[in-house]
Parts: C-alpha cells; structure tokens; sequence
C-alpha cells in the first residue's frame, strides 16, 4: 500500500517535472527575474550600509536571501498555474476515474515547482558566490541554505495548489499573485526589522512569516549559526506546508468528488 | 468618420472592459499600491544615510517614483489590452472597420490614460494619508502629474508599438521587462549622487533620472532641470509615437 502510494507520487510527480521544464516562461522568469531585482536593489540600496546598526557592510550578503524567496514565490505560481490548467482540461476529473490518491496528487503536483526550486536555489547561490558573497556559517550553512530554499519552494508552492484547488482557474492564481508579493513587499526584505522606522510597518513585518523566512536565510550568510533564526525559518516554512496541503487536501476532496 | 470619433468609441470600449473586469483593473492597481507602502514605509530611515539632501521628506521621494512607475504600467497593462484584442480577432476587425486607423493608437491611449487617472488618484489619496510632505505650489503639482501623464502616454506608445508587431499576449514580458528594467536603473531609493558604482553610471545615462529628477524637484517645491525633465519626456513621447504608428502598419500588412 505505502509502495504504491509512492509509485503514484513518483509518477504525478515526473508529468509535473517534465511540464515544468517545458515551458521556457516557467524556467526563464523564476530564473532571470529574481537575479535582475538582485542586481538593481543591491546596487541602488547600497548605501543603506551606512545606517548605523546595519548588520554588515555588503549589501549583496544582506540581500540574497531576497532572490530565494522570490524564487518560491514564483514556485506558487507555477504549480498552482499548472494544477489550474490540469482543473480546466478535464484532467482532474480524468484522474479521478483512476485509484489515484488524493494525497499522491497532491505531493506529486509539487514535484515540477521543487524541481525548478532547487535549480533556481543553486542559480541564485552561484550568482551571489560569484559576485563576492561570503557566508559566515561556511560550507555547512551553504548546505542548509540551500535545503531551506527548496522547502520554502515546497511550502508556497502548496499554497499555490491550494488556491488553484479552490479557484478552479489560470487566471485566478495569476490574480492572487500580487497578493502573494505583497507578503514580500511588507517584510524584512530591504532592511531588517530594527532598522525599520514606520511603526506600522515594523509590525506588519513582524507579524510577517516571509519576513522570518528571509531571516533564517540571511543569518546563514552574514551571521553564522543563529538558532533561533533558523528554528523559526524551518518552523514557519514547515507549518505553512501542512497548512497548505490540509487546506489543499480539503478542497481536493470536493474537486475530485467520486461517485 | 474622424479620427476622434474612431479615437472616443475605442476609448469607451476599453474603458467599460477594465470596469466590467476586476481581474485585470485591480491587479495593475496593487502593484504600485505594493511598492509605496514598501518603499515609503520600509525605506524611510534612508533619509538618515549621509548625504541624503531631498528636502520633501521620503514619502515624497518615493511617491513621485511610484507615480511616473504606476503611469508607465497603465500604459503597459493596456498594451497587453492591444495584443488581446489581435489574439481575439478584434483588432483585426477594428483596422478593417476604422477609416482613420491614427484614432486606434489615440483609443487606446485614452484607455490608458482612464486607467492610470483612477490608479494614480488612489495612490494620491494614500499618500495623502500617509501625510506625505507637498512642498510646491499648485502649478508644481500641475507639473508632477503632467511628467506622469507623458511617462503614461510613453508607456502605452511603447506597448502598442510591441502589441501591434506581434499581435499576442505572449509578447507580455517584451512589453514590461524593458520598463520595468528603465524605471529601476534610475535612482529609486536614494539620490543620484549616492547611488556608486556601475549603477551610478548607467542612472546618469538614463533618461528617467532627469524626469525623476523633475518631479521630485516640482513636489518639494524647489524646481531644478525642469525644462530637461519634460524636453527628455515630451522627446520621448514623440519617438515613441513614431514606433507604435510604424507598429499599427506592421498590423496593417499582415493584415
């Protein structure tokens, strides 16, 4: 029984991988978009260095994690673009004809979003290594920066599915996707939290999650082994994909009413 | 029928889609929405950076960015409306029933400029609340919102010149990136004189500095290279006029 619920998600999971790398707009955007903001921001917000209590003098290590968490965002929209599409095809009904588990579905459905994740993840880290960007936790931390990206891809991209699941339609996701970025407009992202001068916006901010998972990236780079950081960037990052896939799983159920 | 008349109908038309469609109002609206309350309340300690020397406070600083980004985006936004429209086959039957095809451009232009009004009223409003800072009199004001409303009619000549050569949505990120790209190389959180580095020389070659530059220069109330802000506006408006006309007749040939 568990063997075959693994062979399912093997198999949803390799349609969703080879889909995804299909479709150059599903590759070239999560890859060039997040690297272009990099290279604008970092430059043009550089002197934000000169802020007194700013953590570190390279605002290209203070900014990456940036890239990363764009990167998921763009996780979202891909995988609940792509389950949108298999909605309006008929595909889903399709499937429900077969013994196919919801649950198969659902993890299988990720696969092309984390699949890109962690390309996109290596792309950005070669790109920030390359241009100066020193960890202070070292090669372990590039490690572990490296598995918190995808699971954040993990993570936004089963929010995706979730809103595909309950909107039912391409052009919904893309419409929820601003939404989406404003979660990371209203973070930590440009400048950390006690340095933020508009108290509403330092609260907006705290209150946050993308903010904490920015962090938990960031102190790998520019502080080293910050527990608590990385304690509460796995904990959101974990905590926002059970919640996503129950809420997915719920609405999973409805969609693939079988008879 | 006169070019104004072909002008007003289309106008009309795009006018009652985006009303109809919240999906594609509300979006474009967001986004600049998005970036004030970032930019305006996220960044606002970069006032204290040394050498930091706008007078208007950094509310201002970024509304004027945020007004000429959101006024280039609803011309953008309405390129897309273009190339939807030759994907449906609209737009082909509008060159084969419009007699003055000129109005076409000026129709969708007027489009682009509804859309912007309502956009930039509410960010107006926004950050009005947000007790942004006016320095200058009424006739500065006039001036901010005039550089906004070519930086406007800029965007949508440039994306109807792309809608019109390619004629589908798929040309999107050909219509956008380019904008997007102009609009973040100029100095959009700090000064010129801070920006450093590689960034610094291309800000000092690209001519949204100098707008920038204008309008933010017009809402403290201290106006400074005004007249290069609007002749490098106005200069581009006319080039870019140019591209889209060029562009109507590429649509025109294939018919």
């Amino acid at each position: 029984m568990k063997f075959l619920l693994l062979r399912q998600i093997g198999e949803i999971a390799r349609r969703s991988v080879v889909r995804t790398m299909r479709q150059p707009a599903s590759v070239i955007a999560p890859l060039t978009f997040p690297l272009m903001l990099m290279a604008v921001n970092s430059n043009g917000l550089r002197s934000a260095t000169h802020l007194p209590g700013f953590p570190t003098k390279h605002f290209l290590d203070f900014f990456l994690p940036f890239a990363f968490m764009q990167g998921a965002l763009f996780a979202a929209a891909t995988a609940g673009t792509d389950l949108a599409r298999d909605v309006d095809t008929g595909f889903l009904n399709r499937l429900a004809l077969t013994p196919m588990r919801g649950a198969a579905l659902l993890l299988g459905q990720l696969g092309g979003a984390v699949a890109m994740g962690a390309i996109q993840a290596v792309v950005y880290l070669t790109v920030g290594l390359s241009f100066g960007v020193h960890f202070k936790s070292g090669l372990p931390g590039i490690l572990l920066l490296l598995l918190l990206a995808v699971l954040m891809c993990f993570s936004w991209a089963a929010i995706g599915v979730w809103i595909a699941l309950r909107a039912g339609s391409g052009e919904a996701v893309q419409s929820q996707f601003p939404l989406l970025f404003f979660l990371l407009f209203i973070s930590s992202m440009n400048l950390p939290r006690n340095l933020i001068e508009v108290d509403w916006f330092r609260d907006a901010a705290t209150a946050n999650p993308v903010s904490y998972l920015i962090e938990a990236l960031r102190s790998l780079v520019i502080v080293g082994w910050d527990i608590q950081a990385l304690l509460l960037g796995f904990g959101f990052s974990i905590a926002i994909s059970l919640i996503a896939l129950g809420l997915a799983g719920r609405e999973l159920k409805t969609r693939m009413a079988r008879t | 029928m006169t070019t104004i008349s072909v002008a007003l109908g289309l106008a009309y038309r795009q006018t009652r889609l985006l009303i109809k469609n919240p999906a594609l109002f509300f979006p474009p609206m967001l986004f600049p929405l998005m970036n004030f309350l970032a930019f305006a309340g996220g960044l606002s300690r970069l006032r204290h950076v040394p050498g930091f020397d706008y007078s208007g406070g950094y509310t201002a600083f970024q509304f004027v960015f945020v007004l000429l980004q959101s006024a280039c985006f609803g011309g953008v936004f309405t390129g897309f409306g273009i190339a939807r429209d030759f994907e449906g086959g609209f737009g082909r039957r509008l060159l084969v029933s419009a007699p003055r095809r000129s109005g076409i451009i000026i129709g969708y232009a007027l489009g682009a400029l509804f859309r912007w009004v309502s956009v930039a009223t509410l960010l107006t409003i926004v950050a009005l609340l947000a007790h942004m800072q006016i320095g200058g009199s009424g006739i500065d004001l006039f001036g901010v919102y005039g550089l906004a409303l070519i930086a406007n009619v800029c965007g949508i000549l440039w994306a109807g010149g792309i809608a019109f050569r390619f004629r589908t949505v798929q040309a999107g990120p050909l219509m956008q990136t380019p904008v997007f790209m102009v609009l973040f190389l100029a100095p959009v959180y700090v000064p010129l004189a801070l920006l450093d580095g590689w960034i610094h020389t291309v800000a000092s070659a690209n001519p949204v500095t100098f707008v920038l530059a204008a309008g933010r220069s017009l809402l403290a109330g201290q106006p400074e290279d005004v007249a290069a802000g609007f002749g490098i506006a106005m200069a581009s408006a006319v080039a870019l006029a140019v591209w889209a006309r060029l562009g109507l007749r590429r649509a025109e040939q294939a018919g």
